[in-house]
């Protein structure tokens, strides 16, 4: 019990203080988390939009595929993303591995179903008349579209938290990927192994409670904004 | 003749391999409520999507002004902009009724004033102005059909669709809201397509009537044409002719034909001739019958057959009355005079009918 209080005690003060180093972490797992999360909605709404609105031979198959993915073990994801980047594989020449931007790759590969997976549902929990209805209010392709993506804006809010989430908080590829380099790839999750490994229970506990302040935060934002949506 | 905005050719809609829909002809003129009424799953709301450029027929052309369509995107989108379609459901948008009713408009690019400007009398016209800026998802069924209602008619199409409007309504807000939708349409003299299985919207609404049987058009004409002078036996049935009875002419009296029917004869207008084959329709409401002792004092009532009753079943204003006359014969009359006849099952009745009353069909391939 101690421990935790101390624990919770140091990160407030960590976070008070400005600590340059938890500060720098914090703003990598942040910016890191982000643009993966913000790539993973720029292709995976599109994709999740076609497949669940469409009707094509192989459709099952890649709805299968994109529900496995959605449960896409991380450490599984930082390995084949290792060997693709590592300095003899395929992509070695892009001189990526141990930097943000490996950890990017990694973390989309990770968020790109969960995105693709909830707009699919998202898509098909909207009544498929209401297409029908907007072409013949004189809606475009594209404003059809836009339409029903504004429909679907409740449950693709929680395709944004479920990516954010997902990818905030996995460890086992950024590891992998990113290295835990002091003040160049550590983030807040791999920083929190590394200090507990050292037994610096205390700043690992800091560590945590950011982590969980920053979930919290955005989810608590989002969720605002959902059912601000929802009870208008 | 009033020139036809559309107009289906031969058209046929063949989902897997069954055939849902097949039309030789059929056009909606210009200025008219056309109704298209039939049994549910007859092809009605397939003809209408056909006909609103929502569904590509397998074969035959659809025209519009007299050209026909061509299925590409950019025509297809140009001639939807001049239709509007309202369903079953009102499949609102999430969004304020303001905002539904305003979304064909902004689809169209219209600025910010202008639809404030259009949309506003719509509102109030279907008495929805008061929650324009509520929410779409709070509205009772009646309140959203009538948003739905507004949504189409703001966009002053050339043609408006309707597909069961009501279907999903309770009686009385359907009554309200028919009775708004039929002066709306008076007013504003829209080409209107509305589909409906429901005979008394067919009457009160249309100028023609379409009726669809088993993905057919089988008769179009004036309401009470297809009321008083059904083409088939099917649409008989489906205008509440109750009773249809096959008959054989026996004999001819001037403009009248002598039809044995059961265990008697009656009375026809038609030009059929001795031993023609008839089919012999007659609707319950234009039935009377009077206790079989009492003398007949009508004489207007050229028809008069003697049956006992089957089977009387009250359904609450009206009192369905089932006589077996060698045939099954239907009689509606009202409570009144079902408790002033003291009217019981296993009496003999006479049950009487003006010679006007009974439409006939002539049977293919009869002699």
């Amino acid at each position: 019990m101690e421990l935790i209080w101390q624990g919770t005690v140091q990160a407030f003060w960590l976070i008070l203080r400005g600590d340059p180093e938890v500060m720098r972490i914090m703003w990598l797992s942040l910016s890191v988390s982000g643009i993966a999360t913000m790539l993973s909605l720029l292709l995976g709404i599109p994709i999740g939009t076609a497949i669940g609105l469409t009707r094509f031979p192989a459709r099952s198959l890649m709805l299968s595929l994109v529900n496995t993915g959605m449960g896409l073990p991380p450490v599984v994801v930082g390995l084949f993303v290792s060997i693709f980047l590592w300095r003899s594989g395929p992509l070695g020449f892009l001189h990526l591995l141990y930097t943000p931007s490996a950890i990017v790759i990694a973390q989309f590969i990770l968020a790109f179903p969960v995105v693709t997976g909830l707009t699919v549902a998202a898509m098909q929990q909207l009544d498929p008349r209401l297409r029908m209805q907007l072409q013949s209010l004189g809606a475009s392709r594209s404003q059809v579209l836009w339409q029903l993506l504004r429909e679907a804006r409740l449950a693709m809010l929680a395709a944004v938290m479920g990516a954010f989430g997902s990818v905030i908080s996995e460890i086992g590829a950024s590891m992998m990927v990113g290295g835990n380099i002091l003040g160049y790839t550590r983030v807040l999750t791999t920083a929190t192994v590394l200090e507990t490994a050292k037994g610096n229970f205390d700043v690992a506990i800091a560590l945590s409670v950011i982590l969980l302040s920053i979930t919290f935060v955005i989810n608590w934002a989002l969720t605002a904004m959902q059912q601000r949506g929802a009870h208008r | 003749m009033t020139p036809e905005v559309l107009a289906v050719r031969d058209v046929t809609v063949t989902y897997g391999r069954r055939a849902v829909l097949q039309v030789g002809r059929l056009g909606v003129r210009s200025g008219e409520v056309l109704t298209i009424v039939g049994h549910n799953g007859a092809g009605k709301s397939t003809l209408l999507r056909v006909l609103a450029l929502l569904e590509v027929p397998t074969r035959g052309t659809v025209s519009f002004a007299g050209a026909p369509v061509q299925y590409r995107p950019a025509t297809l989108l140009a001639l939807r902009r001049r239709m509007a379609s309202v369903f079953q459901a009102p499949l609102l948008c999430d969004t304020t009724v303001f905002g539904n009713v305003a979304l064909g408009l902004r689809f169209r690019g219209l600025p910010a004033r202008e639809v404030e400007r259009r949309v506003r009398p719509w509102l109030e016209r279907f008495g929805i102005a008061r929650m324009a800026s509520r929410s779409a998802r709070t509205l009772s069924g009646g309140e959203a059909q009538r948003t739905s209602l507004a949504r189409a008619f703001v966009l002053e199409p050339d043609v408006l669709f309707l597909d069961e409007p009501f279907g999903a309504l309770d009686p009385p807000t359907r009554e309200g809201l028919l009775l708004d939708l039929a002066s709306v349409l008076r007013e504003s003299a829209v080409t209107t397509v509305f589909v409906t299985h429901d005979r008394s919207e067919a009457l009160m609404l249309g100028d023609r009537v379409a009726v669809v049987m088993e993905g057919r058009v089988v008769q179009v004409d004036a309401p009470d044409r297809v009321f008083s002078a059904p083409a088939t036996e099917e649409v008989a049935r489906f205008v509440g002719a109750d009773t249809i009875v096959p008959g054989v002419v026996r004999e001819r009296r001037d403009e009248l034909c002598v039809v044995a029917v059961g265990n008697g004869t009656i009375e026809v207008h038609s030009d059929a001739l001795p031993g023609d084959s008839l089919l012999v329709c007659l609707r319950p409401e234009d039935v009377v019958i009077a206790r079989a002792s009492v003398p007949s004092a009508s004489t207007s009532m050229r028809n008069a057959l003697l049956g006992k009753i089957r089977r009387i079943i009250p359904l609450g204003v009206v009192v369905r009355v089932d006589i077996d006359a060698g045939f099954e014969l239907r009689a509606f009359i009202s409570k009144q005079s079902w408790h002033d006849l003291h009217l019981a099952e296993g009496e003999e009745v006479r049950a009487s009918f003006k010679t006007t009353a009974v439409h006939v069909i002539r049977r293919h391939g009869a002699s």
